[in-house]
């Protein structure tokens, strides 16, 4: 089988059974807006909202959703024994995990489709302005994150506090791609769009996602090896 | 220890102690003064940290590929350096940066990557010590984007618009400020180096202990 045709079955296959139950969705989305609100009720006093906060927060519900959501897609495999069974498939590994790799990013940015209508009108900011720009930060973002997200919840399967050490491991490396996308979303959110410094920022997560995507496809085969 | 371990840790005492002389001496940066002297220790030390990533991620994706303990080993010592000589560079780059930019700290390309570079040796020690089994391939792949990100903070300041100083301050700094700069260069390195054998050391009778006691049961 090729690998796009492996990455595509694996994919299809996480959708499916995410359909069925709505369980990852559900929680991440209901997770994210309480973050969501929590933080309305803690910035946005006498009806205004603290300066630039908007994408600050934006990123942080996201991040923290995303948590949630990388752990409990491999949980359900390890729960259901699954992994080893498409480990044992005679299919390459990098393959796999790209496969995860979608299904995670779709779960985000279906996150991400819900938050922003709400940050939007909590905040009043002017999110949809730039609707095309914005998709372009959130995707860049959202891979870069998720590529060495699902790598790491990926090997942390085998490991005893997994539910612990998964941000430990994940915030340090995801910090540039966070902060470029809190800073290239609040350039979208200026009255002047100052275009050289979204293309900065974006050219800069643009870098780490590369980079992070070959380290993982190069690394998760002898990494998910016993 | 090795016959070499003694007679260079005297010589490595030794060029510490001269260091802060031939800096004393050295002449005054025109615009910044007295405070560009914090450079002879933080460029030192931040090399350093940058190398000691290198060594870490070599020896992890040796120890992944196949290679032994001893690889294993060797990336666990160097990830303990990491934070070592990096909260050196990040307590002294902020020193120097009051009296320079006005602020302790800004979100800066280079800065912002040296702290994740930081921050993912904090996390290697804390997987390695809390991760129970497995951890030591957990450890490597983290080890891995350490690595990734040191040619990122290395040539940040030369693409990004940033206050940060450039890379091409070094080979152009006159001798009379090159002698004090190299000097401690190398006796960060040698401190690096012996720090690295000494630690590798410790794990190695680690592990030999771990052998007789299994080998007793």
């Amino acid at each position: 089988m090729s690998f796009l045709r492996v990455s595509w079955l694996v994919f299809r296959k996480d959708l499916t059974v995410e359909v069925r139950s709505f369980e990852i969705l559900a929680t991440s989305i209901f997770f994210a807006v309480s973050a969501v609100l929590f933080f309305a009720v803690a910035f946005v006093q006498e009806g205004r909202a603290l300066d630039g906060a908007a994408p600050g927060i934006l990123w942080i519900a996201v991040a923290f959703a995303g948590t949630l959501a990388l752990g409990r897609t491999f949980e359900r495999e390890r729960q259901a024994e699954t992994l080893q069974a498409l480990l044992l498939a005679p299919a390459d590994r990098p393959a796999i995990y790209v496969g995860k790799l979608l299904g995670i990013v779709t779960l985000l940015v279906t996150t991400e489709v819900v938050l922003l209508p709400l940050i939007a009108y909590l905040f009043q900011a002017p999110l949809f302005a730039r609707a095309g720009w914005l998709a372009a930060v959130l995707l860049a973002g959202t891979v870069g994150y998720c590529a060495v997200g699902t790598l790491f919840a990926a090997m942390l399967v085998r490991v005893r506090s997994r539910d612990v050490l998964l941000p430990v491991l994940l915030y340090p490396i995801t910090i540039p791609v966070i902060i470029a996308g809190v800073r290239a979303t609040s350039v979208l959110l200026e009255p002047e769009l100052d275009v050289a410094m979204i293309r900065f920022w974006l050219s800069l997560m643009a870098a780490y996602d590369v980079v992070f995507i070959t380290l993982a496809l190069w690394s998760f085969e002898p990494l998910m090896t016993e | 220890m090795s016959k070499w371990f003694f007679p260079a840790s005297v010589a490595c005492a030794l060029m510490f102690a001269v260091s802060p002389i031939l800096i004393a001496n050295a002449p005054f940066e025109s615009t910044m003064g007295l405070v560009q002297k914090i450079s002879y220790y933080h460029m030192p030390s931040a090399w350093i940290f940058l190398i000691a990533a290198v060594v870490c991620g070599v020896a992890s994706v040796r120890y992944l590929f196949g290679g032994g303990a001893r690889h294993d080993r060797v990336a666990w010592a160097a990830a303990e350096l990491v934070v070592l000589f990096g909260a050196m560079a990040l307590v002294t780059g902020p020193l120097w940066a009051r009296k320079a930019w006005g602020v302790w700290w800004q979100w800066d390309v280079r800065l912002t990557a040296s702290l994740m570079g930081w921050m993912v040796a904090v996390a290697y020690i804390l997987v390695r010590k809390y991760g129970g089994p497995g951890s030591d391939k957990l450890g490597a792949g983290l080890a891995l984007f350490g690595m990734a990100n040191v040619p990122f903070v290395y040539v940040s300041v030369n693409y990004w618009r940033t206050i940060h100083p450039k890379t091409t301050v070094v080979p152009t700094l006159p001798l009379s400020m090159g002698i004090p700069f190299w000097f401690s260069f190398a006796a960060f390195l040698l401190l690096f180096i012996l720090l690295l054998r000494m630690r590798v050391r410790l794990e190695e009778q680690r592990a030999e202990l771990d052998a007789v006691y299994l080998s007793l049961e």
